[in-house]
């Protein structure tokens, strides 16, 4: 087999090399840009539209096409149409787009694109809070559509993260063939922070793992729980199939509960076995914490101050920061939970990944959660409360 | 081989049946036979659009199909195409970004009339406004086949379906105004009894620059001619026969379809506009200029071009590269 | 650490104001910047206000918890803002559009005719410029130079000549009141 994952520098063109005053929103486009990303079809929906906006501006400059499609519906099927047409893709909404796109999520699982979409998450339900920040879907990213899959999500904290995580996503969909998730939320969307662009060939780009093995031997897929299969484009003289019904290698509808326990346990391990290469956080003062605040994106800078204030008044705080939050990095949480007094997760949504922490956790230790309504950021005096009620 | 699980269907040998059958070039045998009921028109449009392609002399390599989910989305299934079976509704859309991440694709999406005007109806109306150039052929039944029988934007009113137990008393779109409105450039109708004129026009509809439309009128023997007391396949085709008139180039606002009254059928419209690329290719060029390339090769894919040039010209032969990145 | 707010109605570039600063700061003054600003309709038209955080170190909390720094440039942001500015806070008014509270004592402020001065240098519309002049001599959060650097890209092309003229005439402003009022307030 070819090299995989075959990594190249990125294509200059696409590389706004510099240093940049920029909001998340914009620096997510140059990310995907960065990462080779040259369609995108998206619907506008605040906060997010910056992304969309900037991605068509620039598309010219880079030969990219942008369109601008009836609905959510229809431009997350467009990016899997053209997954298959052989490019990298992006998309960019917010909760209610993100809602209507469920089911498309599910047929890019299902398929194996690889493809990238960010959700600048404001508060809801339903129009909710168009303007105002929250981190309310974090579990709909994970279970929103139906049937049981695996997906990798991100969160930035800051606009040079979104750049950053932009290109990882890229990357890690191409990897293992899945659909990434960037699940920013509208204050690191809005906000205009430094963003450092590299030079391209500083910027690691992963490849489309391309078939080149001979025609008659080729399949669309392989369940082997690891990568999948390499992919071809239509117009490659594959002839090639793809459902999103269950299907076999061939990508042949193959309806028998056994095949679809193949089918599935693949999805699933692809991501689960090759969760410690994908899982990544930051992490300060773990080594001897008491107490561990656990969060992610915008609430782990909220988080850091009020760790800063509770380690000035003697008390040992460690600090977890989840950068990946799909998979999960339940070993780690374990593993704390076994030797910890108590974890702080504060969160902008009325306590979901706290659930995931509980579940590691295993009633190992105390679990503090720092919940909030969504539509400002949390007040780092109620975290910091939560700090102290977890060294009692 | 060995690991891939056994499909339901019997296999054949491919080069045997090749030689038997002449379908075989462009249907997927092996997973023959299909799931359609005896006497659906459903068989007849896949075997018109083979004809179309082998008489169009299409490279079939770079022709893809696109369905939506119903007993018309299993057609993607079994065409021998690079072909998606989507989800319900989204063909279309699915098809606007294979079309446009891959220009040099003939897309041709065939659903069901459910799929493509009930759930999917914005998409259609949509892309006809764009002109997205492809090719969409709608089986309409009048009904939700795949699902039992039920009522479709497309029933006429009266006709009696699962969801509409007492008759329908919803009017129904006339597919092809709904279209020509929506600003599609090419629209065509006939019924399955009608294969040559249904080949004929996937031919024309294929070579049409832009949104082509053909909606084929079509039985379903199971549930649609059954519940409504109209017989079987052979008594649709009756229908069609005494009902169905050619009116080439009618006014799409006349061509509308009662409950077992005149089929109006042919070419309705066939007109020249720019399809949403050719629109952004040639305004970009404008605004941006003559270096403005969709899709512009990247400086790796220009530097191997260089070199593959180079060390052709070193062969003392010219190198056959294709300017416009194909 | 610096706490600034500029605030005014929308149509008055208190975004921008904002922006120019932030970007002033972090690419060219090396120090750490982060912007924030309100969003949805009062942006274009009603009140508007656009928060930034200075420091020296990685900025956490992106929000101004007790304002250092408010550049009020309407009645409306003034009476909306002032209170959130810290006692002894600077406060930077716009001296014919913001009548301030008969004691405001609690508070250092400085008043400037921005509008007058823009139109002097030919537009009212370069007002802004005149007041990040005034702010960056006043505040010494950000300096001129930099200010200055940061101008193309933020300011049409063609305006980039009278923007830099409205900073100076604004700069200058700030450094004659600040050497009355004995030095910058930094
Ligand atoms: C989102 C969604 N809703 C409903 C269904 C169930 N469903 C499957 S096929 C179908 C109707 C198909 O009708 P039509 O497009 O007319 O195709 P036909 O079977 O008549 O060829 C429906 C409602 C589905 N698969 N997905
Ligand atoms: S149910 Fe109707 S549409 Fe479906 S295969 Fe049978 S006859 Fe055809
Ligand atoms: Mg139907």
């Amino acid at each position: 087999m070819a090299e995989f994952p075959k990594i190249v520098s990125a294509d200059p063109k696409g590389v706004l090399t510099g240093r940049h005053f920029m909001d998340g929103d914009h620096a997510l486009a140059e990310g995907a840009l960065a990462a080779g990303c040259r369609f995108f079809a998206g619907y506008p929906i605040t906060p997010s539209t910056e992304t969309a906006e900037r991605f068509a501006e620039r598309c010219p400059e880079v030969g990219g096409l942008f369109i601008q499609m009836e609905d959510e519906i229809a431009s997350i099927t467009a990016n899997v149409g053209a997954v298959w047409g052989g490019k990298k893709v992006m998309t960019v909404t917010s909760g209610p787009g993100f809602s209507l796109m469920m089911e498309t999520f599910g047929l890019a699982a299902m398929m194996e694109v690889p493809m990238v979409i960010a959700d600048v998450q404001r508060g809801g339900p339903s129009t909710g809070l168009p303007t105002l920040t929250a981190q309310q879907d974090m579990m709909q990213v994970r279970w929103g559509s139906h049937g049981d899959y695996r997906i990798i999500a991100l969160v930035p904290d800051s606009p040079q993260e979104c750049f950053d995580l932009a290109v990882e996503a890229f990357n890690l969909s191409e990897i293992y063939r899945v659909p990434v998730f960037i699940m920013t939320d509208e204050t690191v969307g809005h906000m205009h922070e430094k963003v450092v662009i590299p030079p391209a060939e500083e910027i690691k780009v992963v490849e489309r793992n391309w078939y080149t093995g001979p025609k008659e031997e080729y399949r669309p897929y392989k369940f082997d729980g690891k990568h999948g299969a390499p992919m071809v484009k239509a117009g490659d003289g594959y002839r090639f199939h793809s459902t999103g019904l269950t299907h076999d290698e061939r990508g042949y509808p193959a309806l028998t509960a056994e095949d679809n326990k193949k089918l599935l346990t693949h999805l699933i391990q692809k991501i689960d076995n090759n969760a410690d290469k994908i899982i990544r956080v930051e992490e300060s003062g773990l080594e001897d914490a008491d107490i561990v605040v656990v969060s992610y994106g915008i609430t782990s800078r909220i988080a850091i101050r009020a760790v800063q204030v509770a380690r000035e008044q003697g008390l040992k705080v460690g600090f977890l920061r989840l950068i990946t939050v799909w998979p999960f990095c339940e070993n780690k949480i374990r593993e704390l939970a076994g030797r910890v007094k108590a974890i702080v997760v504060p969160e902008l949504n009325y306590g979901q990944i706290v659930l995931e922490v509980e579940r590691a956790a295993a009633g190992k230790c105390k679990v503090i959660s720092v919940n909030s309504c969504g539509g400002a950021v949390h007040d780092p005096e109620e975290i910091l409360t939560a700090i102290m009620e977890g060294a009692k | 081989m060995s690991e891939l699980s056994p499909t339901p269907e019997y296999s054949l040998d491919d080069n045997a049946f090749r030689e038997q059958n002449p379908m075989a070039e462009f249907l997927r045998m092996e997973r023959m036979p299909h799931i359609w009921c005896p006497g659906c028109g459903i068989g007849t449009v896949v075997t018109s659009f083979a004809e179309a392609i082998k008489a169009g002399g299409y490279d079939m390599d770079k022709i893809a199909v696109v369905s939506g989910i119903g007993c018309t989305g299993r057609v993607a299934g079994y065409v021998k195409f690079d072909s998606f079976h989507t989800t319900h509704g989204r063909a279309i859309p699915f098809a606007t970004g294979l079309k446009l991440a891959n220009p040099e694709l003939k897309v041709v999406v065939i659903s069901g009339d459910g799929d493509l005007t009930s759930i999917g109806g914005n998409h259609l109306i949509h892309a006809a406004r764009r002109n997205m150039d492809m090719t969409v052929i709608c089986v309409n039944n009048f009904t939700y086949g795949m699902t039992g029988g039920q009522v479709t934007p497309t029933t006429p009113t009266s006709a009696n379906a699962s969801t509409t137990p007492y008759g329908n008393t919803e009017p129904a779109f006339s597919l092809p105004f709904l279209v020509d409105a929506a600003g599609a450039t090419y629209v065509a109708r006939w019924t399955s009894l009608h294969a040559r004129n249904i080949t004929k026009s996937i031919g024309e509809a294929m070579k049409h620059r832009g949104f082509s439309f053909i909606e084929v009128i079509s039985p379903c023997t199971t549930l649609y001619q059954r519940r409504n007391r109209l017989g079987d396949g052979v008594s649709a085709m009756e229908y069609y026969r005494e009902d169905g008139e050619i009116q080439h180039g009618a006014d799409t606002r006349t061509v509308d379809i009662g409950y077992q009254g005149k089929i109006a059928m042919g070419k309705f419209v066939d007109r020249p506009r720019d399809t949403y690329l050719d629109a952004v290719v040639k305004h970009l060029t404008s605004v941006i200029g003559d270096d403005y390339e969709l899709y512009g090769k990247t400086p790796m894919e220009k530097k191997a071009e260089e070199e593959a040039r180079k060390s052709a010209a070193g062969k003392g032969e010219s190198a056959d590269i294709c300017e416009d990145g194909c | 650490m610096w706490e600034i707010k500029f605030s005014g109605f929308g149509g008055q570039g208190i975004v921008r104001c904002a922006l120019i600063t932030g970007k002033a700061v972090a690419l060219y003054d090396d120090k750490y910047a982060t912007m924030t600003q309100s969003f949805g309709p009062e942006a274009r038209g009603g009140a508007c206000q656009s928060q930034l955080i200075i420091s020296g170190s990685r900025v956490l909390y992106p929000y101004c918890t007790s304002a250092g720094v408010l550049v009020a440039l309407s009645q409306e942001a003034y009476d909306t803002y002032e209170p959130g500015l810290a006692d002894g806070g600077i406060l930077i008014i716009e001296e014919e559009l913001v009548k301030p509270k008969a004691n405001s004592s609690r508070v250092k402020l400085y008043p400037i005719g921005a509008t007058r001065i823009a139109e002097a240098v030919g537009n009212r519309l370069f007002a802004n410029l005149v007041v990040l002049g005034f702010f960056s001599a006043i505040t010494g959060a950000a300096s001129a130079d930099a200010m200055k650097k940061a101008l193309p890209g933020l300011v049409p092309d063609r305006f980039l000549k009278a923007n830099l003229q409205a900073f100076d005439k604004g700069f200058e402003h700030g450094l004659a009141t600040a050497s009355q009022t004995n030095g910058a307030a930094q």
